[in-house]
């Protein structure tokens, strides 16, 4: 079984490129189970038609401890298993304790058991990695590779930097690598070229360059998946394409994270100056 | 009438506990690393945390407890412990030089998400954990269970540290013997040595938390299991592991880390508890039981048949930890006592409370039973239905009082007498101190409460 973390700025398009790569790759016959990361719990949104889950911590607040992994896992498509952490509503409580929380019971039920015969497990994680617990699904044991989301905006960039930074102190002590960027593009000039120059500096490659297409939020509004909702077009290509390369990557490094400087020097050369 | 304002009507509390009949998992935790020879307790957390955590146990056990602490600060909180376990891990080695450190993590180092063996790697890297010298750890979040989980994690991280399968299988039995007192360890380890077996057991306090008075200081006493004991006890032919909630996750990840096969006993409270682990024993080991055991039963079994009289049909409520709880409700149905009001303040799970209500079939009168449940409810219930005998910890001494129902004290903790760190309540001469505890209170009782015509020399 292969443990991915998915990680980038917020509004990058993370758990929409996450549950694409995973429809990708449930229609390669993979068994895969996403753990959605992010109090706002819409990770699996796409993939069950609908935010229609009920989190593990609601689950774990109403009824108690005495909880079933059916009650806080639904199928969805192409028999993907989907299961939403949760948290508190915006403003209180320690969202970062809830994951630690919640991943504790998904393993104390079963949920990567090997009995469940997964072929992938993928982590979308909220935002940055602003606290120990947001860390959760890269300590040692659980997931072994991750992604970065990335685009050409200069915050993005700056994000997918910092996170190296919390994967390098994390790859250090155990076997957490990462697996690449995912550039999901936003049409920033240079775009392509600046991510691959990124990824050079990172140690890292850029894994695929997703163009912008509106299918994508066409298929949001009707809580689907581009590869369910249109399977014929060129964007669901792309997201097979995705699917299909993080199957085959052999790619997998510790970081090295650039100083402020060089990264701002980087999107001189290949942003503005360009 | 310290209790006087408890309310005898029964109101259903869902988000209220009123004096808890339990404490947190540090306090377990830090109790279990100090079975281990030469270790040194280590809380992750504030100081207020290890230094209530230390007077509690040294209020049990009346002997110094030692223990070290991340000393957290506003700083620690805001940018992880780190820095701290790391300089801690370096003074403590500098300075007292244990074989081994224990680290256990507290509330507030969990909500910060301290992920600790990745901080003890650090520690290493920088060579700070000298050669031949380790270190260990358990998630104990005290918002999660109880000290009695505490227990358990500890134990079960002495295995998925230290064991190792050499590939041979020794004669060698383990035993864990749950969440007891260092007597009890003694009692447990001394029944399996008359048998002729040889053992591991861990964690092990005898010696260490009921030590001797010499005069001299000794900052790791002798007691205590090695670290060479550990590692070896993945190569043992079995694991004997008793009480479900303090020891089966410890039995369970040896079974599924080295192929140790475990059998998960109660504890060895009364005649049947003591019989089923006797014989465990002699199955696993393949020994015959000597006449010297054999001995120490029929003078237990002439017991209970010489008192059963005085013992018949009494009442009684029982406040404690699951695993005490649960054996000690069987020896009781099994001396025809009438367990009827029975609380664990520890989260224990369903299957726990379905066998303690299999426990109390028998008993005629409707039983009481709360898991978890607290003192509060406890003392309503005696106030409903009074009983002839309470048994529970220190704590429930003000119940007694108010309700004057004779008390037996046991179980976790006893801060206001002694002997429970050197008279086990375990095996055939455990059962033994215990029916003479229960019998001097319900006859001191019988005698007090005679008047001049009912009186006798033998009442």
């Amino acid at each position: 079984m292969r443990k991915v973390a998915i990680y980038g700025k917020g509004g990058i398009g993370k758990s929409t490129t996450t549950q694409n790569t995973v429809a990708g790759l449930a229609e390669m016959g993979k068994k895969v189970m996403v753990v959605g990361c992010d109090p706002k719990a819409d990770s699996t949104r796409l993939l069950l038609g609908g935010l229609a889950q009920r989190t593990v911590l609601d689950t774990l607040r109403e009824e108690g401890e005495d909880v079933e992994l059916e009650d806080v896992r639904k199928s969805g498509f192409g028999g993907t298993m989907c299961t939403e952490s949760g948290g508190p509503e915006p403003g209180v409580g320690c969202a970062g304790r809830g994951i630690i929380t919640s991943i504790n019971l998904l393993e104390q039920l079963g949920a990567y058991a090997n009995s469940e015969d997964l072929d992938y497990v993928f982590y979308d994680v909220l935002g940055d990695v602003v606290c120990g617990g947001f860390a959760m699904p890269i300590r040692e044991g659980k997931a072994q590779e991750i992604y970065i989301v990335v685009s050409g905006e200069m915050m993005a960039m700056y994000a997918a930097n910092n996170i190296c930074k919390g994967i390098v102190k994390f790859a250090e002590a155990g076997g957490v690598r990462l697996g690449g960027l995912i550039c999901n593009s936003r049409k920033v000039d240079n775009e392509m070229e600046m991510i691959q120059a990124l990824a050079d500096r990172l140690g890292t490659q850029m894994i695929h360059f997703v163009p912008r297409d509106n299918m994508v939020q066409r298929a949001e509004i009707n809580r689907k998946t581009v590869i369910e909702y249109d399977s014929d077009h060129s964007q669901a290509d792309e997201y097979r394409t995705l699917a299909k390369k993080i199957d085959a990557n052999q790619l997998k490094v510790i970081p090295t994270p650039l100083p402020i400087e060089e990264l701002e020097s980087l999107l001189i050369e290949y942003g503005i100056a360009a | 009438m310290l209790l006087r304002h408890t309310p005898t009507e029964i109101k259903e509390r869902s988000a209220l506990t009123v004096n808890p009949a339990k404490t947190c998992q540090p306090i377990g935790a830090m109790y279990a690393a100090l079975g281990v020879h030469g270790c040194l307790p280590h809380s992750h957390g504030s100081q207020g945390c290890y230094a209530y955590h230390r007077s509690a146990l040294t209020r049990h056990f009346k002997e110094p407890v030692v223990a070290a602490t991340s000393a957290f600060t506003e700083g620690a909180s805001v940018f992880g412990g780190q820095a701290n376990l790391v300089q801690a891990i370096d003074n403590i080695f500098t300075v007292y030089n244990p074989e081994v450190i224990a680290v256990h993590t507290t509330c507030l180092s969990e909500t910060i998400g301290d992920d600790v063996p990745q901080i003890v790697a650090k520690a290493k890297a920088d060579g700070k954990v000298p050669e031949g010298k380790y270190v260990f750890h358990a998630n104990t979040p005290s918002y999660v269970g109880s000290h009695v989980t505490g227990f358990a994690n500890m134990t079960k991280a002495m295995v998925e540290y230290f064991a190792e399968a050499n590939g041979l299988k020794s004669k060698t039995i383990n035993l864990i013997p749950g969440y007891v007192e260092p007597a009890d360890m003694a009692e447990i380890r001394r029944l399996a040595t008359v048998m002729g077996i040889t053992t591991i057991m861990f964690p092990d306090t005898a010696k260490v938390l009921n030590g001797p008075l010499t005069g001299k200081y000794k900052m790791f006493p002798e007691g205590g299991v090695t670290i060479n004991e550990l590692q070896k006890c993945g190569s043992s032919a079995g694991t004997v592991a008793l009480g479900r909630i303090a020891s089966m996750p410890a039995a369970r990840a040896l079974d599924a880390k080295c192929k140790v096969p475990c059998q998960i006993l109660d504890l060895p409270i009364g005649l049947t508890a003591t019989d089923a682990f006797v014989d465990t024993l002699r199955q696993t080991a393949g020994v015959s039981v000597p006449d010297a055991i054999n001995l120490e039963r029929g003078q237990l079994v002439d017991t209970i048949s010489d008192w059963h009289q005085y013992l018949y049909g009494k009442r009684v409520a029982i406040v404690g930890d699951p695993d005490q709880v649960l054996a000690l409700t069987r020896f009781l149905v099994g001396l025809d006592m009438r367990p009827v009001h029975i609380i664990t303040g520890s989260p224990s799970g369903k299957k726990y409370e379905k066998s303690l209500r299999d426990a109390v079939a028998r008993v005629p009168d409707a039983v009481n039973i709360r898991v978890p449940g607290d003192m509060l409810l406890f003392h309503q219930w005696l106030k409903n239905n009074p009983v002839d005998l309470i048994i529970g910890n220190t704590y429930a001494k003000y119940i007694a009082k108010d309700e004057d129902i004779p008390l037996v004290r046991y179980g976790f903790p006893i801060y206001d007498r002694m002997g429970h760190s050197y008279f086990s309540t375990m095996g055939y001469r455990g059962a033994l101190r215990l029916m003479e505890k229960i019998l001097d209170a319900i006859l001191d009782r019988k005698d007090r409460d005679a008047d001049d015509i009912t009186m006798e020399l033998v009442m």
